[in-house]
């Protein structure tokens, strides 16, 4: 599985190669290859504290990489900029923003001053519809903190979307809401997908949220074994990598309780949560058709 | 159960019977400082410790509402003018270039490495140590005091703006970068009005600081002002003056705090309600 190439053509939408992480001495993200084709809504869980956050920075552009590259659409990632939307858990809208400020906050820093007071009444009205989207029409001039947390999350989304990323980063959005509204943005934010055929990278810990949420699944985490020996230091890799269901088919809350989930959701708990159960890294479960795993000769012994 | 009045961890004392107890230890201090002063005028007629509250309102009255011949100005006015000159021209150039070095070395990592520690490094000078310097480069006149306000304000502004800055998650400027936003425009969309009401804050508590300056420099080289009237008197030992003196000083340093005060919460309700 080690060469799948990735649907579409030429250049995959996302690729992340050979990539090393380190902060200070300690690695985080070790020997990463992952390439994610357009349209996907590629969840990625791991024990707290493995790298999911790191990676997504890097992706993003906000941190640099210590080795290794990553391509969006052939080019270089850079700094953060208008191709790559993100959701974080907190801090997404800036507070002394109303809602409707926060939302048309792109186009207004995209166009400057001058044409955005000409054109006000024609974004407010596009910023209107993604509130509508979202289902927070009439909430337009409250500030964040006015709201709650899952609608503040909606809004974040909205704003994220109005300059129409090329792929929208989702670092734990949902992580501070309760239960019930968790769900509500779930199901939300899949019509959103659905809609706008939007790639998505969304980072979790809630399993059962990533299995639920996912085209595909991908498993981050330091709890695996190689031939680098027992003195080695290791940082996480993915160990497991699964295609859920086809981008784009609906999904309900059904889903959840079918026994294919709980089997699913089982494996990946051992594959990636278990400190005991240590696979070695030739054997990971990589079933994704757009996988791919270079190894070094250190962590394969056997040598290609 | 019914709550109690006044006393225990309970107690809810209302609106009215709240305005009371506020009212009560002035009462006591007005009526302490009456009793005293009876009693001293009534010994020696000619005491000038405790004058009583009709001499003091004939001294401000002569002060405040007929021309001095001299000058053919009201007194009290003028001194009052020209001691809020010095002190809002003081205060409110230090906010500004507060603000100006501040936010950018907040943001800025190279302008951060070329500035924080000389800024810091200042902000320690004692300010009042500078003023010889500053008589003698800038002469005694309204430009030294104004220099010496500046002087002892402008870093404590700098650095809590920095600080603020510095406080703005790092996830919101990543955010507004990939809503478009430019270099610049981070630091005038994003950053500054969220330091805004701050700095505001800031600039409230730091007038205190601004009154000290401000009466020391007046008290050394002057020729009108609040500072200055007070420290003259006190070779007459004219206590009529000096005591409506300092309680106008007082009374004007509530006026601007509660003004600033309502501002940011006027204009700055998402400040005053996420603030913890
Ligand atoms: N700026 C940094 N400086 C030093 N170490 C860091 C930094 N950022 C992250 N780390 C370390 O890198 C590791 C991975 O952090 P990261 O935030 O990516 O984890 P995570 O998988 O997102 O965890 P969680 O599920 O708790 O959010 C952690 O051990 C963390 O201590
Ligand atoms: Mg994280």
């Amino acid at each position: 599985m080690s060469d799948a190439t990735p649907n579409g053509d030429g250049a995959p939408f996302l690729e992340v190669r050979d990539v090393y992480k380190s902060y200070g001495d300690k690695l985080v993200l070790d020997n990463i290859d992952l390439t994610v084709a357009k349209g996907e809504l590629c969840c990625v869980i791991g024990p707290s504290g493995c790298g999911k956050s790191t990676l997504l920075r890097l992706i993003l552009g906000q941190e640099r990489v210590t080795g290794g590259e990553i391509r969006i659409e052939g080019g270089p990632v850079g700094w953060p900029g208008v191709d790559r939307g993100v959701v974080y858990q907190r801090y997404s809208l800036f507070p002394h923003l109303t809602v409707l400020e926060n939302v048309t906050l792109g186009r207004r820093l995209r166009c400057g001053w001058l044409e955005f007071r000409k054109r006000r009444a024609e974004f407010e009205e596009e910023a209107n519809g993604y509130l509508a989207e979202v289902g927070l029409t009439g909430h337009g001039h409250k500030h964040p903190h006015e709201l709650s947390g899952g609608m503040q999350q909606r809004v974040a989304v909205a704003q994220s979307l109005i300059l129409q990323p090329k792929i929208l980063l989702m670092d734990e959005p949902f992580g501070a809401l309760d239960p019930s509204t968790r769900e509500d943005v779930q199901l939300f934010l899949l019509e959103l997908w659905e809609t706008h055929g939007m790639t998505i990278f969304f980072v979790t810990h809630d399993l059962e949220e990533a299995a639920f949420l996912g085209s595909r699944l991908l498993v981050l985490s330091q709890y695996y074994r190689d031939d680098r020996g027992v003195s080695a230091e290791r940082g996480a890799k993915i160990v497991s990598d699964q295609r859920l269901h086809a981008p784009g088919t609906a999904l309900s809350t059904r889903t959840k309780q079918s026994d294919g989930f709980s089997e699913l959701v089982a494996r990946a708990r051992q594959a990636g949560f278990d400190p005991e159960h240590l696979q070695h890294a030739r054997e990971f479960d990589l079933a994704h058709p757009d996988s791919v795993q270079t190894l070094t000769s250190e962590e394969d012994g056997r040598g290609d | 159960m019914r709550a109690p009045r006044l006393l225990g961890l309970h107690a809810s004392p209302g609106r009215g019977l709240a305005l009371l107890l506020a009212a009560i230890p002035f009462v006591l201090i007005v009526g302490g400082y009456w009793m005293a002063s009876s009693a001293r005028l009534a010994e020696n007629p000619n005491d000038k410790l405790l004058p009583a509250f009709s001499t003091m309102a004939e001294s401000m009255h002569r002060l405040a509402f007929t021309e001095d011949k001299r000058s053919g100005g009201y007194v009290f006015w003028q001194d009052t003018l020209s001691s809020l000159r010095r002190l809002g021209i003081g205060v409110g150039l230090a906010a500004l270039v507060g603000l100006a070095v501040g936010l950018p070395v907040g943001l800025y990592p190279g302008l951060r490495s070329l500035l924080l520690a000389v800024v810091t490094f200042l902000s320690i000078i004692p300010p009042l140590a500078l003023l010889p310097i500053l008589f003698i480069s800038f002469g005694v006149d309204e430009l030294s005091k104004v220099v010496l306000i500046f002087l002892g304000t402008v870093f404590v502004i700098t650095r809590d703006v920095y600080l603020t800055t510095r406080a703005i998650p790092a996830e919101q400027i990543t955010k507004a970068l990939t809503l478009g936003a430019t270099h610049l425009a981070v630091a005038t969309q994003v950053v500054l009005p969220q330091v805004l009401p701050r700095l505001l804050d800031t600039v409230r508590l730091t007038l205190g600081a601004g009154w000290l300056f401000l009466i020391a420099a007046e008290a050394i080289a002057s020729t009108d002002g609040l500072g200055y009237r007070i420290f003259l008197m006190r070779r007459y030992l004219a206590m009529d003056v000096i005591l409506p003196y300092v309680l106008w000083i007082t009374l004007l340093g509530f006026v601007l705090d509660w003004t600033l005060r309502t501002i940011v919460a006027r204009r700055f309700g998402w400040y005053e309600a996420t603030r913890t």
